[in-house]
Parts: structure tokens; sequence; C-alpha cells
């Protein structure tokens, strides 16, 4: 088993899924005792403060199970709304793409993280 | 009021008229000969008068925006364009109006030359109209001016915001001139475009050329700074004058999460370092 997950967020993401998210999401981390969460954003062009409360909050839960999280994909309106939102995601950290994003998480914490690739998830 | 036969006097003594017209308005265009020949200038007077003439003939009345004085708004926004673009001044633009008053006048006096009464109502009209005419020019004119000062300042904007790769995934952002909100976001959608091309993790921006730094600026700098974090590229401030660090300081200014530098040299040096990469000696 990896020890890194990929979440692809592919839809408007609305309340109740972003729930199920957050429950998958932190029953896998502990299932497969991840050490690292991605979270690609790039199918996604309209984000609003929901998304972006959202995004913390995975990030939090995930840190308090030990997995640490970093969003990538990111397009460039994307980052300027939520900048004008006053959402700059402090507790998250950021990558351009997947690769970069699992460098990221490899460069973080070595020896934690196997090298055999992420599951989707 | 009596009906005003300003088109029939007009149109009796067209060439006198424009003969006199074309020459006033040389004398006081004495010298700038070389930006309008006189041919040009005799063919806006002759149209000028063919136009009046026409209009006044079908009733219009002193209201420059009727429908009657369409071509005549039309000619004067032409003419005042025309002479934008020659560097004119603009009360050297209205003066082609105004100095029709003159010879105009003096015709009207000779066709009243016994009816004071007559005269002085004709003389109300034609000033009334010219001067109605006169102002549109200038208006005309200072429009004209204004849309030229508007494409130059999107131009401006254009120009100053390039966004250069200084090293396989460093961007640098030399940033010049005053940042207002405007140019904010064409500087931050450059830089963020600019990140996913290059596929850029490093981004310097470089405000040496940024004259003052207000809170206004700073909240700029930072969320530019902030979006470039979220496309996962670290920025380094450089070029940051010891005036400009004062400011900041002075304004209270929370710059504690952003990387600085002095010099341009200085964040290169360690953008360098960030990436493990030495320049040998």
């Amino acid at each position: 088993m990896g020890s890194l997950l990929l979440v692809t967020i592919q839809v408007d993401m609305h309340d109740q899924l972003a729930l199920t998210l957050q429950d998958d999401l932190t029953a896998r981390i502990v299932r497969d005792r991840a050490h690292g969460v991605l979270i690609d954003i790039s199918a996604l062009d309209v984000v609003d403060s929901f998304i972006g409360r959202m995004l913390g909050n995975i990030a939090s839960m995930a840190r308090v199970l030990d997995a640490e999280t970093v969003v990538v994909g990111m397009r460039p309106s994307v980052a300027i709304t939520l900048v004008e939102l006053g959402l700059s995601l402090p507790g998250i950290r950021t990558a351009l793409n997947v690769d970069r994003g699992m460098e990221l998480l490899r460069a973080g914490a070595p020896g934690d993280i196997a090298s055999d690739g992420p599951k989707e998830s | 009021m009596t009906k005003t036969r300003l088109p029939e006097i007009i149109s009796r003594n067209e060439s006198d008229l424009l003969n006199e017209w074309v020459r006033l308005q040389n004398e006081v265009l004495a010298g700038r000969g070389d930006r309008i020949s006189d041919h040009q200038l005799r063919a806006n007077s002759q149209n000028f008068l063919r136009i009046l003439s026409a209009a006044l003939s079908q009733g219009a009345g002193s209201d420059i925006t009727a429908r009657e004085w369409t071509s005549m708004r039309d000619l004067l926004t032409e003419f005042s364009r025309q002479r934008v673009s020659q560097g004119f001044s603009p009360s050297e633009t209205a003066i082609f109006v105004f100095s029709f008053k003159q010879p105009l006048f003096v015709r009207i006096g000779k066709e009243y030359a016994n009816d004071k009464q007559a005269f002085e109502g004709e003389v109300w009209t034609a000033t009334e109209l010219l001067d109605k005419l006169g102002l549109y020019t200038v208006e005309a004119f200072q429009k004209t001016r204004e849309d030229v000062i508007l494409r130059q300042q999107q131009e401006m904007l254009e120009l100053s915001t390039p966004v250069v790769e200084l090293w396989t995934g460093v961007l640098a952002l030399p940033l010049i001139g005053t940042l207002d909100s405007e140019r904010t976001q064409i500087v931050m959608q450059n830089l963020l475009q600019g990140i996913v091309d290059k596929t850029a993790d490093l981004a310097i921006i470089d405000i040496t050329g940024v004259p003052t730094v207000d809170t206004l600026v700073a909240q700029h700098l930072l969320k530019t700074v902030a979006a470039a974090r979220l496309m996962g590229a670290d920025c380094i401030i450089s070029g940051i004058r010891p005036q400009i660090a004062q400011t900041i300081i002075h304004l209270g200014v929370d710059l504690a999460g952003v990387l600085t530098k002095a010099t341009l040299a200085d964040a290169f040096r360690l953008a360098l370092k960030k990436k493990n990469l030495t320049i040998g000696a």
C-alpha cells in the first residue's frame, strides 16, 4: 500500500459532497496509514468561499491524523478569486501539478513515504 | 422673432465670406502653416459654410443637438480629430468657428443697414449658434485627447508588466511605476499565467521601479504573493530601496511571511540556492 492519497475534484462541490469527501478521506488516511494527501483541483474553474473553507478543513483534519496536505493544479483565475475573497489558505501547502506535489511530499518527510506512487481515491 | 435670413446672406456672399474667413484664420494661425495647408483650411471652411447654410435653410434652430445638425457635428468632430493629430491647441482649434463671426457680422450689418432692431436680432441668432458650434468643437477636441490618453494608459498597462524567465523555473517580474488595483490585477494574471506556462516554482518580484509604496500598494503586493503561493510558487520581493523599507515599517505593513531582498542579484542568488544550483566562478 502506498502512503499518498490523491483526491481529484472534478464536480462542483456542495455541502453533502464535501461531508462525504471528508468522511471518506479521513477513513482512508487511517486505513492506509497515509502520510500525504494530494488534492487535485485542476478541473475546478469556479470557486467560492465554501470550497476554500472545505480545503482548509480537510487539511486540518489530515494534519490531526499526521498526514500532510498539498493542494495542486490550481488555475490562475481560481487563485486570484481566492485571494480576492481573502482566503489565502495559510495552513495548506500548494504545488503547480501532481508531480510537483508528490516531490514536495516526499522531500518533506524523507523515509516516511514509500516511493511506489499515489493511490486513487 | 422674424425668420432668420442667415442662409440667404451666407449663400449670396459665399465666396467673399470664405476668402475673408480663411484670411482671418491664417492670421491667427500665422507660423503654423507647416501643420496645415492653405488648401486644407479652405476645404474645411467651404464644407462648414455649405453645411451651415444647408442646415439653416432646413429651418434648424440654435439647438445643435437637433437632427438637422448631424452632418455639422460630424464635420466638427472630424475636424477636431485632425487638429489633435496635427498638434494644435484647443484655442487654435476653436478659432476656426469663432473667426467666422467677424466676416459674417459685417455682411449682416450691410444687409440690415436701415433696421437696427432686425440687425441686433440676427446678430444674436448668429452669435448664439456659432458659440455653440465653437464649444462643440472644443468638446470634440477634448474628447479626442481623452481617447488618446485612455489608449496610452492601456498600452502602458500592457507594456509595463513583462514576466521573464531568469532560469528554469525561476521567473522575474520587474515592476515599473505605481501599482493600482487595476494594474495589480494584470500583474497577477501575467505572473500566474507565467507560472503555469513555464512550470515555475519561484518568482522574484522586483520593485526597484515602484516609486512609492503605501498600504494599498503593499496590500496588492501581498495579494500577488498569496496568489502565486496558491499556485505552488514561492515569491521573493526584491529591489526594496531604503526609503521604502522605512515607509513599510512606519505604515505597519506586515511582510513577515514574505521573503525580501534588497537587490535583484541577492534574490536571484537565493533562488538558485533554493533550487540547489551554484554558479561557478
